[in-house]
């Protein structure tokens, strides 16, 4: 039950930030903190089909959170789901067509990594 | 890209960074507060009930505040930057759970903290935060 949970909140989390990631990009860079702004912004965001797909995702990956917290310790819980750093910066190359360089690599492995050690 | 003063944008990234990194911590210690054992999470209707319990919702809030920064963050930034450099977060989680819910940090829980301050060291100083191209926001 808790390594189901596991999959399922790493699976959501994974599609739902690829996701967030091309919506906002699709979006474009916001530079304008104004409170009208802002809300034209999140009136945007809110018809944005990658955008509400992340949020469907999210919602998934909330809830399976939720109900792992409520199984085990926050120490185990938070650092089990850095896999997701692994398939996310892969999808960020291949999907996202960003470039990642060799220091992007080595430091996303240095999270990993770090991430299992703090999970131990 | 425009011909804006790159500190100006060092500096929108660095705060929307910093907001990023402490709703997730603070949001996370939150929910850990207030939710209830596993068994009392047995329907849907009481997924929502807990939502109202006084820290689960603080916790909800700053996690709403998160998405927001982390949405506006990516905005301009790069998925493969955004993600090593907000993971200092995993470091004040372990450092609060030890602080507020004595929970330990073994031998090896540091080893793996050095690690992932380095990977972030690593992609923070050394890349930039965009290699792609953006258009201008149509608000």
């Amino acid at each position: 039950m808790k390594w189901l949970l596991v999959a399922l909140m790493v699976g959501s989390t994974t599609a739902g930030e690829v996701l967030q990631a091309a919506g906002m990009r699709h979006h474009g860079e916001i530079r304008d903190f104004r409170p009208g702004a802002i809300g034209r912004a999140v009136a945007l965001l809110a018809r944005n089909r990658f955008v509400i797909g992340a949020a469907l995702s999210m919602a998934v990956s909330f809830f399976a959170f939720m109900k792992l917290l409520s199984m085990t310790e926050l120490s185990f819980a938070v650092p089990v789901s850095a896999v997701t750093y692994a398939m996310e910066t892969v999808l960020a190359k291949y999907v996202l067509k960003e470039r990642v360089n060799g220091l992007r690599w080595a430091g996303a492995t240095l999270v990993v990594c770090g991430v299992a050690l703090v999970s131990l | 890209m425009s011909g804006r003063p790159v500190s100006s944008l060092r500096l929108k990234t660095a705060i929307c960074t910093a907001i990023v990194v402490l709703s997730n911590a603070f949001g996370d210690f939150f929910m850990k507060r207030g939710l209830p054992g596993s068994a009392q999470l047995s329907t849907p209707l009481d997924y929502i009930a807990t939502l109202f319990q006084p820290w689960v919702t603080l916790g909800v809030l700053l996690l709403v505040l998160w998405q927001l920064s982390r949405m506006t963050l990516l905005s301009w930034a790069d998925l493969s930057w955004v993600l090593p450099v907000t993971s200092v977060g995993y470091v004040l989680v372990a450092v609060i759970g030890r602080v507020f819910l004595n929970e330990s940090i073994s031998a090896t829980r540091w080893a793996g903290i050095v690690l992932i301050m380095a990977g972030v060291a690593l992609v923070s100083g050394g890349t930039a935060p965009s290699t792609v191209q953006r258009h201008e926001a149509k608000s």
